[in-house]
């Protein structure tokens, strides 16, 4: 299957060397180095606990908003060096999407839901408006279902469509990374399907990282793979590769035991 | 005693006291009405809005003069009070460190606790002389409102502050991963989230100001006067009881009632506005 992915040749779009996150004095994640290739579906698996949800926030510096939460080492987008200080945070956030395990649509209209974002970053003009709103709904596959009730109040959408609506709102914004921290988790298996088609359907137009706690879906959509592991009290990086290779020759003992399903 | 029949007994207790809390309410009312009644049939009703002025001891009965009084008062104080809360609020939860964010949502709490003639006592030995030297005679419009806003503060901010804070963190984190800024955050999505608990201070807030009494009068100089400016004295209908009643009698007395019946049509239209304002935003 991941003969069908490219897996070598893609350069690397986010670079992490020696990564550390702490809440507090505890680790969340630790010497964490990993990169990850442009254009590529790249899947963070690993038992609960182990830094997955961390890891994909230090990628937009969410982590900023969690108090006395600090990232150590170096982290690259694109070759800049994003953890500095000096990073214009709105333009990095608006450069690399984060969709959250619960959809979190705004409590008010579809449509505004959509238009607001982009009208913060500066679209004002209407017609433009209305032609990304069409546009990000039709790439999720929304435009259909709910054209005729974009005023409709977001959360009177079903889990499945909010869960569109939102990859819908950080389409919109024309970002270069999508981070997904279990995006089908909170969602019936019907809409997870979708869900899952739909992100392989943006395989190539972005970069993708996707956190996971289902092995088989993980397997199906990434082309590569990282293993987080607890290990010593915080989580560590066991394994990276391509899918093919962590799935069928795992270097790690652990990873083996894991993917096989004896473990986490 | 088995369980059902404590159930019961707390069932028929927790039934008496709120039948008792509804009658005390309709005694009141009627009580009031009853009172009133006498001047409503000799003076009439009509007199109590067209007659000039409130004379009482020439017969005149105008109630109008003290209902633009506390109509004013108030508005001025919700209006200048919400935005003051609501900002307070916002600075608490999302600008604040924790280090301040406390201490000011105690003093805060403080602030509410403190009786109202306190706050009418400082403003008479400070807010008034100060207004006098801008324009004397500083018993006004101005020094009300102002004493009056102090005193609803704090209810607009305690309730805007659990409001904003009960804001889900999905929203927050939500709004940070789309690159939107702090301010368009608590702009766009904390403030329509959190818009049920903010209106509900505001109209408590308004109740208490409508009722408030010992502060407004000690501050405002209670002169019978559609007021002209802000610096103008006034009376409300609250501190027109409070004032006569000591040696009011007769159809005066009654008329007294009169007043309060127009405090309490004031504060059931607020509550009716409540009701209205909540039915809007289920449908909205
Ligand atoms: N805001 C926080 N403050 C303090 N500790 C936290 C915070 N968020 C997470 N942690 C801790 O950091 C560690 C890693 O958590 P994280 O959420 O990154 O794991 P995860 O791999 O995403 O887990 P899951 O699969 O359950 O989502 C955990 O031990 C967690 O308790
Ligand atoms: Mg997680």
């Amino acid at each position: 299957m991941s003969s069908e992915h490219p897996t070598e040749g893609n350069e690397a779009l986010f670079e992490a060397e020696n990564l550390t996150l702490v809440y507090g004095d505890t680790p969340a994640f630790e010497g964490v180095s990993l990169s990850i290739p442009a254009g590529e579906i790249t899947a963070l698996v690993g038992p609960s606990g182990c830094g997955k949800t961390s890891f994909l926030m230090s990628l937009n510096r969410l982590s900023d908003l969690v108090p006395n939460c600090r990232v150590t080492g170096s982290l690259r987008l694109g070759g800049q060096d994003i953890l500095s200080s000096e990073v214009d945070l709105i333009a990095l956030r608006r450069r690399v999407g984060m969709i959250f395990q619960k959809p979190n649509a705004f409590p008010f209209s579809i449509r505004k839901n959509l238009t607001f974002p982009l009208q913060e970053h500066g679209v004002r003009d209407r017609d433009k408006l209305a032609t990304l709103v069409e546009a990000s709904l039709r790439d999720v596959g929304l435009w259909d279902e709910i054209k005729d009730r974009l005023d409709a109040p977001a959360l009177s959408l079903s889990g499945g469509q909010q869960q569109r609506l939102c990859l819908a709102r950080a389409l919109a914004l024309k970002p270069e990374v999508l981070l997904l921290d279990e995006p089908c988790s909170a969602l019936d298996p019907l809409s997870s399907g979708v869900v899952e088609d739909l992100i392989v359907s943006l395989r190539g137009r972005y970069t993708i990282v996707i956190v996971t706690h289902n092995l088989a879906q993980a397997r199906r959509v990434a082309d590569q793979v990282a293993v987080f592991w607890v290990q010593g009290g915080a989580g560590r990086l066991i394994e990276s590769g391509s899918v093919g290779q962590v799935f069928e020759d795992p270097q790690d003992e652990l990873t083996r035991s894991y993917v096989t399903g004896q473990r986490g | 005693m088995s369980r059902f029949r404590v159930d019961e007994g707390l069932l028929w207790s927790l039934r008496g006291v709120a039948f008792l809390a509804g009658t005390i309410v309709v005694f009141v009312v009627a009580f009031v009405g009853w009172e009133a009644s006498a001047a409503l049939r000799s003076v009439g009703l009509s007199r109590f809005v067209t007659d000039p002025s409130w004379y009482p001891s020439e017969g005149l009965y105008s109630v109008l003069p003290m209902l633009v009084g506390t109509v004013l008062v108030t508005a001025g104080a919700v209006l200048t009070a919400t935005p003051l809360g609501i900002m307070a609020a916002i600075f608490c939860n999302h600008y604040a460190p924790a280090f301040v964010a406390r201490p000011y949502r105690r003093m805060i709490e403080l602030m509410s606790g403190i009786p109202s003639v306190v706050y009418g006592f400082w403003g008479l030995v400070t807010l008034v002389p100060l207004i006098a030297q801008v324009e004397p005679p500083g018993t006004s419009l101005l020094a009300g409102i102002m004493i009056l806003t102090v005193m609803i503060l704090p209810t607009v901010t305690l309730f805007a502050d659990s409001s904003i804070g009960r804001v889900s963190e999905e929203y927050t984190r939500g709004a940070a991963a789309l690159g939107l800024t702090r301010w368009a955050t608590v702009c766009h999505v904390v403030l329509p989230a959190a818009r049920p608990g903010i209106v509900a201070g505001v109209f408590l807030a308004t109740a208490r100001a409508i009722g408030e009494t010992m502060a407004v009068l000690m501050v405002c100089g209670n002169v019978v006067k559609t007021p002209g400016s802000l610096f103008d004295p006034v009376r409300t209908l609250t501190a027109n009881i409070a004032l006569e009643m000591a040696y009011a009698m007769g159809d005066h007395r009654s008329a007294l009632f009169v007043t309060g019946l127009v405090l309490f049509l004031l504060i059931v239209a607020l509550v009716w506005g409540a009701e209205l304002a909540g039915e809007g935003r289920a449908r909205g």
